[in-house]
């Protein structure tokens, strides 16, 4: 009894960060229609500004040194300012282009961003350790949760309602919703189309920036490819949850990560290997059955 | 915040050419503050390029287009928004992942408002159509009809001074096709600017409207009250085709 409670906290924690990441890619693709690849690399650039650039393994703190609030708010700043940058000089030029051509322009981030960290970190994995006094469990109705699990369920629900609360409450948080939606008609409606894809983009910073955390706390490792699976489950998760829709994305985003780790817990031992080709299988099926996601957006054709 | 209010929307021998077929073929018409035109023919007249042209989003070659005697031939859709020029759709394209007053709200935010300002503005506006009650309904949830007038009133929130409305009434049945009515109506009145309404109900048309222009072919046909248009020879032939027996009975 308590092992599955056990694996479904596993469940919850993980979903909730891929929700996270989902969130992320579901608010640019909304205001853009950019599938942002480069959304990995800027988790893997956070993770990275916690250490001083060198090819050692185990290398001296940068970020990672300075007192906890410091430190996250430097590693949230670097990841924010890295998307906005990213934004006016790689997608900004394109924005009337092919979706298509977007695309392209994302992946190139995304290589620009991973070259760049080989260049300075070199491509050996390190080892790093921050919240270490997190890692350990804490006793809980007789279960044993882990701190870190706590901390990342505790951090999501955090984000999603604090962004919950500004998409719904703020004047930019309203506009923001209307140009994910229908970015054409908004822009007739007088939404500045610069500020909310920059706004669009400096949260998909903010959430990058506090994923990296959350990684790295859990995993103490660092590696240049980090940030690639959770985008690509991520990206999953949006299309499960209907692409455009951000509802859609967050529970897209659990349910990649509850299967992810249901299947890691009861797959008999030599199938484990085959757990990321189960929670794909999953993505075909659901998209068999409803090719347009969980929760649809409107997209009609019309004459204008 | 108000804008200035504008008192003429002129297209001046506007012509339109989509890879040789003339979707419009020099039709100038004006649009007054105060007034309700309305815009009718056959399928394929150029009714929504019209509309298009005036709104910015289809560029006349040649003809020009004057708000207030400045050309504003050039301006994009999103100016022409801007300028003043409201336009509603035949889809009515409201944002369905926000409630009824947040898409009034938008628009009233595009224009410069502020959040309280724009949606005590999308409550009088909702409240004038008669629409009392669920402001926070969600829009994806709405009856047909009411996406239909609530993407007339997103067309007012932006306080335009000119409001071009594309097929409203399509699709309702004859009690809502009334109410509208009575909304068109009032819209000069009580929000002071011009409408131009392209509509397939005549019942409608004739209803509402103080001057009618007809488009056939993408030239103009005729243009005048509700009572000449309908006894114009040309307008019934053109209208109906050779049945102009019945186009008599259906005018």
């Amino acid at each position: 009894m308590t092992n599955i409670v056990q694996v479904l906290i596993d469940a919850v924690a993980l979903g909730s960060l891929y929700a996270l990441v989902a969130l992320a890619i579901g608010l640019v693709f909304g205001v853009m229609r950019l599938v942002n690849f480069a959304q990995g690399d800027y988790i893997t650039v956070g993770a990275y500004s916690l250490v001083i650039p060198t090819f050692a393994a185990t290398p001296a703190m940068m970020f990672g040194a300075l007192p906890t609030v410091a430190m996250i708010f430097c590693v949230v700043l670097t990841v924010t300012i890295l998307a906005l940058l990213t934004e006016r000089l790689a997608f900004r030029p394109l924005r009337n282009s092919d979706p298509t051509t977007l695309l392209i322009s994302s992946f190139a981030v995304s290589y620009f961003l991973q070259s760049l960290i080989l260049m300075l970190h070199g491509g050996r994995p390190k080892a790093i350790n921050i919240g270490e006094s997190l890692t350990t469990a804490v006793q809980l109705f007789g279960i044993r949760i882990p701190g870190v699990q706590l901390l990342t369920m505790g951090v999501a629900v955090t984000l999603l309602v604090t962004l919950v609360l500004f998409l719904k409450k703020t004047p930019i948080g309203i506009q923001l919703r209307a140009a994910a939606e229908n970015f054409q008609m908004a822009r007739l409606l007088g939404v500045p189309a610069n500020r909310v894809i920059a706004i669009a983009f400096a949260i998909s910073g903010i959430l990058g920036g506090t994923i990296s955390l959350l990684f790295v706390i859990q995993t103490g490792t660092l590696d240049i490819r980090m940030g690639v699976m959770p985008t690509v489950y991520a990206f999953f998760a949006t299309v499960i949850g209907g692409i455009g829709s951000l509802p859609g994305a967050v529970v897209g985003g659990y349910i990649v990560g509850i299967v992810s780790v249901l299947l890691q817990s009861y797959l008999p031992e030599e199938m484990r290997a085959f757990r990321d080709a189960g929670v794909f299988t999953l993505v075909i099926l659901i998209l068999l059955v409803r090719p347009q996601g969980l929760i649809v957006t409107s997209a009609a054709k019309e004459r204008v | 915040m108000t804008k200035s209010r504008k008192e003429k929307l002129e297209a001046n021998d506007i012509h339109v050419d989509f890879g040789g077929i003339k979707a419009l073929n020099g039709v100038t018409l004006t649009l007054n503050a105060g007034d309700i035109l309305g815009l009718i023919g056959p399928n394929g007249a150029g009714k929504t390029t019209m509309v298009n042209v005036l709104s910015g989003f289809q560029k006349p070659s040649p003809g020009t287009v004057h708000l207030d005697g400045h050309d504003v031939s050039a301006l994009s859709a999103r100016k022409m928004a801007q300028a003043g020029i409201g336009r509603s759709f035949q889809a009515a394209r409201l944002f369905r992942g926000l409630t009824v007053l947040e898409n009034l709200v938008v628009a009233g935010l595009g224009i410069g408002m502020t959040r309280k300002g724009a949606t005590a503005q999308a409550r009088e506006i909702l409240n004038w159509i008669g629409y009392h009650h669920g402001h926070d309904r969600r829009c994806e949830s709405l009856p047909y009809s009411d996406e239909r007038r609530i993407s007339i009133a997103r067309a007012l929130a932006l306080q335009p001074s000119f409001a071009l409305l594309d097929e409203p009434a399509s699709g309702m049945n004859e009690h809502e096709c009334e109410r509208l009515m009575e909304t068109i109506v009032n819209i000069p009145k009580h929000y002071g600017c011009g409408v131009m309404l392209i509509e397939h109900n005549m019942q409608v048309i004739m209803g509402v409207c103080h001057r009618i222009h007809v488009l056939d072919g993408g030239r103009s046909l005729a243009e005048g009250t509700p009572e000449q248009v309908k006894k114009d020879p040309n307008v019934l032939r053109a209208y109906l085709g050779d049945r102009s027996s019945r186009a008599g009975a259906v005018i």
